[in-house]
């Protein structure tokens, strides 16, 4: 059975790729539909490169919540980083104080089912996604 | 992992091999601005079917490939996005509307060929 609670650690570009990989085999193993894995491995790109960006590092926990009716495929994407200052202009599309063009989290957030930011400054960003399939034989 | 960039005629076509990272983008970049000039390239393919996945970052870099070359005077395509990828990049609001896309390589090239036809060659 594969290991269903993962962690991988986020330091440079090559990690965003593994921490989707990650993530892509487990929602195939939970049995998650090939779009919804594709979603899921997007969401953890974004979040992932967004930590590289503003933290230059981080870690991401993959794992599986079971409940009675559904299988949750859960990310929480935590780094030391400089938090955010402005959660809702963070949280707006377009938005952004990197190189990039914003669209890291709200983009995310449309991926996936449930979505949540905690971003003290100077403390760091705490992002947690999860995605849901129900049961087939629920 | 360098993306391999073939010459057919007057095009360049790029293949993206799977697990694309940031690195590998902005390297393509550089390789086909360079290619484009020394082969007075006047179309590219960027052929992304083995992608199976296009965030933010990958759509960015799309659209780079394809501005920076029109301002050398070719026409970029990018070609092979999956079906799911397409799903995801919708949801996540990454448009690429002002970039040209088509199916896949076959249809890429007849695109290329009607918007490089009659103009004055070059080289």
């Amino acid at each position: 059975m594969v290991d269903q609670d993962l962690e991988v650690r986020v330091a440079v570009d090559v990690d965003i790729v593994t921490a989707r990989q990650v993530g892509r085999r487990l929602a195939d193993a939970a049995g998650f539909t090939a779009t919804d894995s594709t979603l899921i491995a997007t969401a953890i790109s974004e979040v992932a490169r967004n930590m590289l960006t503003y933290a230059g590092r981080g870690h991401l926990r993959i794992r599986l919540v079971e409940e009675a009716r559904r299988i949750g495929l859960e990310i929480i994407a935590s780094d030391d980083g400089p938090g955010i200052a402005d959660l809702d202009q963070a949280m707006r599309d377009g938005f952004s104080t990197g190189s990039g063009m914003g669209l890291g989290l709200p983009g995310a957030r449309r991926l996936v089912d449930d979505f949540a930011v905690v971003a003290p400054v100077g403390v760091g960003t705490t992002v947690t996604m999860r995605k849901w399939r129900v049961r087939r034989d629920a | 992992m360098t993306v391999p960039i073939l010459k057919q005629g007057g095009f360049l076509i790029a293949s993206v091999q799977d697990a694309m990272t940031d690195g590998d983008a902005v390297q393509l970049q550089d390789d086909l601005m360079q290619q484009v000039g020394r082969f007075r390239s006047r179309g590219i393919i960027v052929d992304v079917t083995m992608l199976d996945v296009m965030d933010s970052f990958a759509a960015r870099s799309c659209r780079a490939i394809a501005h920076m070359t029109r301002l050398r005077g070719a026409v970029t395509v990018i070609v092979g996005i999956q079906p799911e990828v397409s799903f995801s990049m919708v949801q996540l609001g990454v448009t690429m509307e002002d970039v040209l896309t088509a199916l896949d390589l076959e249809e890429g090239l007849q695109l290329l060929a009607q918007r490089t036809r009659g103009e004055a060659g070059r080289g």
